[in-house]
């Protein structure tokens, strides 16, 4: 079974070059400016869309996508109009990988059943769920696998060689390396490591690698995508959302412009 | 639902409660956690580990607490003979510092030379600072700005004792913001970090291993009755915010079945509006590595507990007790601030003890039930902690200036 992440991949690799993946958060800073947004993603040079799916306590996320994920909340989000939100999507573009990114809670309590039904009928492709190690696979990961959906496991700088294969199991789509030790977009990746870690992975899998967490520059992109197969850009979008709203936190005009003209920045540091 | 031969097996070796319990964190963590569930089997395998906790507890701690005879609560109430556990005669003044002298002294031998740790009211705050002084490690308190303002006086004890507090300021501001940020901080710094998980909750092995280190209460409790009594008591309340103390005391008992269990989650305003009562008015959910009953919304988003005590104002439970409430063998109740209050006040001049206002809510329902019960019947309550930290609190309430 080929997804639109295997598809995708498999293009640019004949292309030459690595995928750029972009994050947002559904419904940061509302419902109509995030479909705004993440419409005008594909051609600002976004080649993977992934969509936060908000919740009240994001562990492994730093301040930047705390506030994004709570501005979405704020404004009504909810896993319904999440769904509703990759469907408008999907209508406008039926080739760009959706990946669908969060926590476990707001799943369980929606019904992994009905989630995965729901998720694949609107047209999303993978799911990254933070708190779902391989230990938990029975909970959503094989599920999600025989409902067609890739499940993209992160990889971590704890990830040694011996853990490397469980990690890798029954994951699908691509493999997400988280560069730093630590949350979301507050240290910058150590580049070097970053290669190293990568080449060490490839031993364990064949699947393509993105790397992400701390990705903030076309400068920072270009290097990483010299290794990598695609590179993850998260906290800057939502920090670039962040300094576009007015005083009342409301989006302005610029909003989507903000997050827009910055994608296309670090998309031309990845096709460099 | 069947009933086990045994209550206490628990958990499974994927860190189950029946349903409950797991590991639900992020890969970063997982070789962590596989770590430390083999270094605290080894240990609790290791007779010199046991032998150098019980030497700390007894000359450190100050253990057996006693079990005290509460004479004039029970002739107040007319009917059950009610015994306090004192564990709020516990070095720091709460029961915390058992299972962070166990944890703490596992992290030793793990080479940890930073502990971290969440804390609520600041008791757990100010256990794990204790010992932290006592053996000279690194240590970081992360506590919820509301709480801080709230708990001041057990912030400058942590400062005092060579702590540094972080106030958690994202999200509500309380017990599970402080928990989030912990977990934040031991992503970001694996190598030499010890994370100080405070309550019967969080990812295996924590639920287990926390439990193991607070049974001593119910341990002890049962020799002491046995002693004075010569049988085992008839009930036992406890307070539940995360559980430990409760788990503690009710662990080693779980297994006789003549024996009452009541746990006593805080209702706060009531439980048709805030609370903190996770079983009474919540359902299973995944927070903080594992599965248990949770507040929250219907979109699945962690909704702020409420209660006038900050160590029960927490939106779950550990994964141990929803299993217990599942099954049967623990009665879950709650308890108002008012009743709660009313408890605090009524132990003040009944006993001469001022009890935290965590206990104080186990108190509230020994009021409740204690009136109707026979003269023979022996209840225990765990009085878990020492109210000097709240007086504030509740002069404030009681429109007292100090």
């Amino acid at each position: 079974m080929s997804t639109r992440i295997d598809q995708r991949f498999a293009a640019l690799k004949q292309e030459g070059r690595a995928a750029l993946v972009t994050f947002i958060t559904a419904g940061d800073p509302d419902y109509e400016t995030s479909l705004k947004i993440i419409q005008g993603l594909p051609k600002a040079g976004a080649d993977i869309i992934e969509f936060g799916m908000p919740f009240t306590d994001p562990m492994a996320d730093g301040p930047a996508i705390q506030a994004g994920g709570l501005r979405a909340l704020a404004s009504g989000q909810n896993m319904k109009k999440t769904l509703k939100l990759v469907k408008a999507f999907r209508a406008g573009d039926k080739e760009t990988p959706v990946v669908l990114m969060g926590y476990y809670n707001p799943i369980y309590v929606y019904g992994v059943d009905k989630f995965l039904i729901d998720a694949k009928k609107v047209g999303a492709d993978g799911l990254i769920i933070v708190d779902l190690p391989p230990e938990e696979d029975d909970e959503l990961c094989l599920p999600a696998m025989a409902a067609g959906l890739n499940f993209i496991r992160l990889a971590t700088p704890t990830t040694d060689d011996q853990r490397a294969p469980a990690v890798f199991k029954n994951t699908s789509g691509f493999v997400y390396y988280v560069s730093v030790l630590g949350i979301t977009g507050t240290k910058a990746p150590d580049l070097k490591s970053v290669k190293a870690n990568v080449n060490r992975l490839r031993k364990h899998t064949s699947l393509p690698i993105s790397v992400g967490f701390g990705v903030k520059s076309a400068e920072q992109a270009r290097t990483i995508a010299k290794d990598a197969d695609g590179v993850v850009v998260g906290s800057a979008l939502v920090s670039a959302i962040a300094n576009s709203l007015d005083k009342k936190g409301k989006a302005t005009a610029k909003t989507p412009k903000a997050v827009h003209t910055l994608v296309a920045e670090i998309a031309k540091g990845v096709r460099s | 639902m069947t009933t086990p031969n045994s209550y206490r097996t628990g958990p499974d070796e994927k860190g189950l409660f029946g349903i409950y319990g797991g590991r639900f964190v992020a890969e970063t963590l997982m070789p962590l956690i596989l770590q430390l569930e083999q270094a605290y089997k080894d240990a609790k395998a290791d007779p010199s580990f046991q032998a150098e906790l019980d030497d700390f507890l007894e000359h450190y701690v100050g253990r057996p607490s006693p079990l005290y005879f509460a004479e004039r609560m029970t002739e107040h109430l007319g009917g059950a003979k009610i015994y306090f556990k004192r564990d709020e005669l516990n070095h720091t003044g709460a029961h915390k510092i058992n299972n962070v002298m166990g944890q703490i002294l596992l992290a030793r031998r793990m080479g940890k030379k930073r502990i971290i740790a969440e804390t609520g009211a600041g008791q757990h705050g100010v256990a794990t600072a204790t010992a932290c002084a006592r053996f000279g490690l690194e240590c970081i308190i992360y506590m919820g700005e509301v709480d801080i303002a709230r708990q001041m006086p057990n912030v400058f004890r942590m400062k005092l004792l060579g702590a540094t507090v972080v106030p958690a300021k994202s999200g509500s501001r309380t017990l599970k913001d402080a928990l989030n940020e912990a977990l934040r901080d031991w992503v970001a710094n694996v190598e030499d970090t010890f994370y100080c998980i405070g309550t019967v909750a969080g990812p295996h092995p924590y639920p287990e291993m926390v439990r193991d280190f607070q049974s001593v209460i119910g341990k002890e409790t049962r020799e002491q009755m046995m002693k004075r009594e010569g049988r085992l008591p008839d009930s036992l309340v406890a307070a539940i915010g995360g559980g430990s103390n409760a788990m503690g005391l009710f662990h080693p008992f779980l297994d006789d079945k003549d024996v009452k269990i009541i746990g006593v989650e805080a209702a706060g305003h009531g439980l048709k509006k805030k609370h903190a009562a996770s079983i009474t008015g919540g359902r299973p959910g995944i927070l903080h590595g594992n599965r248990t009953y949770l507040l929250m919304d219907d979109d699945g988003q962690i909704t702020e507990g409420h209660s006038i005590s900050a160590g029960l104002d927490y939106p779950g439970i550990g994964p141990e007790h929803a299993w217990l409430h599942d099954m049967k063998r623990v009665e879950y109740v709650s308890a108002t601030d008012k009743e709660a209050l009313e408890a605090f006040q009524l132990c003040c001049k009944l006993e001469g003890i001022i009890p935290a206002l965590e206990p104080s809510h186990a108190l509230a329902h020994v009021m409740k039930i204690a009136p109707k019960l026979p003269k023979e019947h022996l209840m225990v309550m765990n009085m878990c902690g020492r109210g000097d930290k709240d007086i504030f609190t509740v002069a404030d309430i009681l429109g007292v200036k100090l």
